[in-house]
């Protein structure tokens, strides 16, 4: 039987510092499909990754905006044109009474554009991934710090990526497997 | 590199926020190992007691629809008396779940940390209680449906210019928006709680809501933002939601309602009274499962300033509304203050200064703010004046307004009180599972301020492209 499939490097780190000069390696070297795994976030990691700013402002303004045009048009159509009521001798469709339903429709819906928007930008649900087929990383979650460069970056390469890895300051340098296969066969 | 960092705290007379052994894995031990073994003989009887308490709410409500709301206390000029007691009590204790993990987040405040879980799993269950109220006594619960927007048999839309349906609104966007808040906040934990599960049914459970969570940075660049996004919009949505209730009264025109003052007196004392009822659960849990590494005497040392602040703010509150009263020059107004203090609710009224006003004035003293016997009993002593103090502002308006021949008395029956004692018990048991199963210190927050767990940003470093151009100028 040959040998499965490989999926990507797992770098263990020890110290934030370890995996953020780590991380500016990689950075520098040009790896593209390549990620970090941090048990909490860590500041400046963005930038030693050099990421960009996040696009989720974007998508909570325009569900925002919705929500507050949502509920004009709804209150507008409801009681002022559909079936107008007129309450405390003030026209049908005020205005001022609406503004705290245009409030809380905002807020409603942008709070659902930010936790929606994240999972899309962040792509969860998605509990398959190379790296879990690690044992050792099961401790991201607890103390460790991880970076993993994936088989499809370009400038993957076995045996100088792994020399690369070692080289970082890493305590334990991990080729990761696909095991799916394996099972099957 | 890190006790460097950290010298200045010590060495300028502050106490850090957690103590020196803490680090990533003590954190993980010590709030999962929660979950993870069989609940100790504190958590059964707490746990069997609220049991108790929900089951006296299946009889209660059960009574109440079967029979109708003739079965409660309230009478023709009493209108509104427990139920919306009870509504406006939960809601206010909810608002502190809300303050801390939003507010405390916008300002930065570190130790906020150890308590946001626990503070945003009881603004839920409040929630959830307050729901309860307005939705029972309407008297046919089964027509709630009506303060919704939905098309209907009679063709008839809600009027959107009734505060009332405004609360709908509020309370309603307030859970989802809340709900939404703990959630998000709980994933990196139960990612931590799949990856030390032994058993398969755990790692499934705890897996399939931690939505396969990796900690991989690129998440968490979208997660932060969530989470400041979340905070900032949670942070005008709680001001909102206890106005919107004030709004319920401040804007009918009885005497002892109709003021300006009520939309920040109640947040005010919303705050308050959240601060003792999470200041209460905490004292019990620290002790329970010896949580006093996470959560420590810096931490309900700042909750009791607060309180103190919170305090003394709806202390003002009420002496504002005595002078308003007098200043206003109108009879009716003058007449319901004069009636608070001295009528036939003259109890509530002294039970409701007594505890909120000047029990947590001890908090001046350092003594008092850093013992754990004071502080539970103030904590809870507070939560009896917050429930007092909505009792007086509603009842005592109601019982005697503008026509002396319509003035009548309230006095509770058995299925009030079982009503409310039920709710309790439905929070109790409701945050007993919770306390059970998930777990109420938010690990991955707390690991993120321990002292040296972040870059110390010393040392050889490159900082990348746009550092080194930077470099280059300054050279």
């Amino acid at each position: 039987m040959s040998e499965q499939r490989p999926l990507l490097y797992l770098a263990e780190f020890d110290k934030p510092d370890d995996v953020m000069h780590a991380a500016e390696k990689c950075r520098d070297e040009g790896f593209e499909n390549w990620d970090v795994h941090t048990p909490y976030p860590l500041h400046g990691m963005d930038a030693a990754m050099g990421l960009g700013d996040s696009k989720l402002g974007w998508i909570v303004l325009a569900c925002g905006l919705t929500g507050v045009s949502l509920a004009v048009l709804m209150m507008q159509w409801m009681n002022g044109y559909d079936y107008p009521l007129i309450i405390g001798g003030k026209p049908p469709d005020a205005i001022p009474s609406m503004v705290p339903i245009m409030f809380e429709l905002t807020v409603l819906l942008s709070a659902f554009g930010a936790v929606l928007g994240m999972f899309a930008l962040n792509e969860i649900p998605k509990h398959h991934h190379p790296v879990f087929f690690s044992d050792r990383f099961e401790a991201c979650s607890n103390d460790k710090f991880f970076i993993s460069i994936e088989a499809e970056d370009k400038k993957f390469d076995l045996e100088k990526t792994k020399s690369f890895l070692e080289e970082l300051k890493a305590t334990h340098v991990e080729l990761v497997r696909d095991q799916e296969q394996e099972e099957a066969s | 590199m890190s006790s460097a960092a950290d010298a200045p705290i010590a060495a300028i007379g502050e106490t850090p926020v957690l103590p020196e052994h803490v680090d990533s894995s003590v954190i993980s031990e010590q709030v999962s190992v929660v979950t993870e073994t069989e609940a100790p003989l504190g958590w059964w009887i707490y746990f069997g007691i609220s049991l108790i308490g929900l089951g006296i709410l299946g009889i209660s409500v059960g009574w109440l629809f079967w029979e109708g709301i003739g079965v409660w206390g309230n009478n023709s000029p009493a209108g509104w008396a427990w139920d919306i007691t009870n509504f406006v009590w939960w809601i206010g204790i909810g608002h502190a779940g809300t303050l801390i993990s939003a507010i405390l987040f916008l300002f930065r405040q570190k130790w906020r940390t150890s308590v946001n879980r626990f503070a945003e799993a009881m603004t839920i269950f409040a929630v959830i209680c307050a729901l309860l109220f307005p939705s029972i006594h309407v008297g046919r619960p089964w027509h709630i449906y009506y303060t919704l927007p939905l098309p209907n048999q009679m063709a008839m839309w809600p009027n959107f210019k009734s505060p009332l349906l405004w609360d709908v609104f509020a309370v309603s966007t307030y859970f989802t928006v809340s709900l939404l808040f703990w959630y998000v906040g709980l994933i990196p934990d139960l990612a931590t709680l799949r990856d030390r599960a032994k058993s398969l049914t755990r790692k499934r459970a705890y897996g399939a809501f931690a939505l396969g969570w990796r900690g991989s940075n690129r998440h968490w660049r979208n997660y932060e933002r969530a989470y400041l996004i979340l905070a900032a919009l949670s942070t005008p949505l709680v001001l909102s939601v206890h106005s919107v209730v004030s709004f319920d009264f401040a804007t009918s025109v009885m005497p002892g309602w109709h003021t300006t003052i009520f939309p920040p007196y109640f947040v005010a004392g919303a705050v308050f009274s959240g601060f003792a009822m999470v200041m209460t659960l905490m004292i019990i849990a620290r002790q329970v499962y010896d949580l006093k590494d996470l959560m420590t005497m810096k931490h309900l040392e700042n909750m009791n300033k607060i309180m103190l602040v919170t305090g003394s703010l709806v202390g003002y509150a009420y002496a504002m509304e005595f002078f308003i009263a007098w200043y206003s020059g109108n009879e009716y107004e003058r007449y319901v203050f004069i009636n608070r203090a001295t009528g036939p609710y003259w109890w509530a009224y002294w039970w409701m200064v007594s505890c909120n006003v000047l029990s947590p004035q001890l908090f001046w003293f350092k003594r008092c703010r850093t013992s754990i016997p004071i502080m539970f009993v103030i904590s809870i002593l507070i939560n009896i004046g917050m429930w007092f103090e909505r009792f007086v502002i509603i009842v005592t308006s109601l019982h005697r307004d503008y026509l002396p021949s319509s003035w009548g008395y309230f006095s509770p029956t058995i299925v009030d009180i079982g009503c409310f004692v039920g709710s309790l018990g439905l929070f109790f048991t409701a945050f007993g599972l919770f306390i059970r199963w998930l777990p109420q210190i938010a690990m991955f927050e707390v690991k993120a301020i321990v002292p040296g767990a972040q870059p110390s940003h010393h040392g050889p470093h490159d900082d990348g492209p746009a550092a080194a151009t930077l470099q280059a100028k300054e050279a």
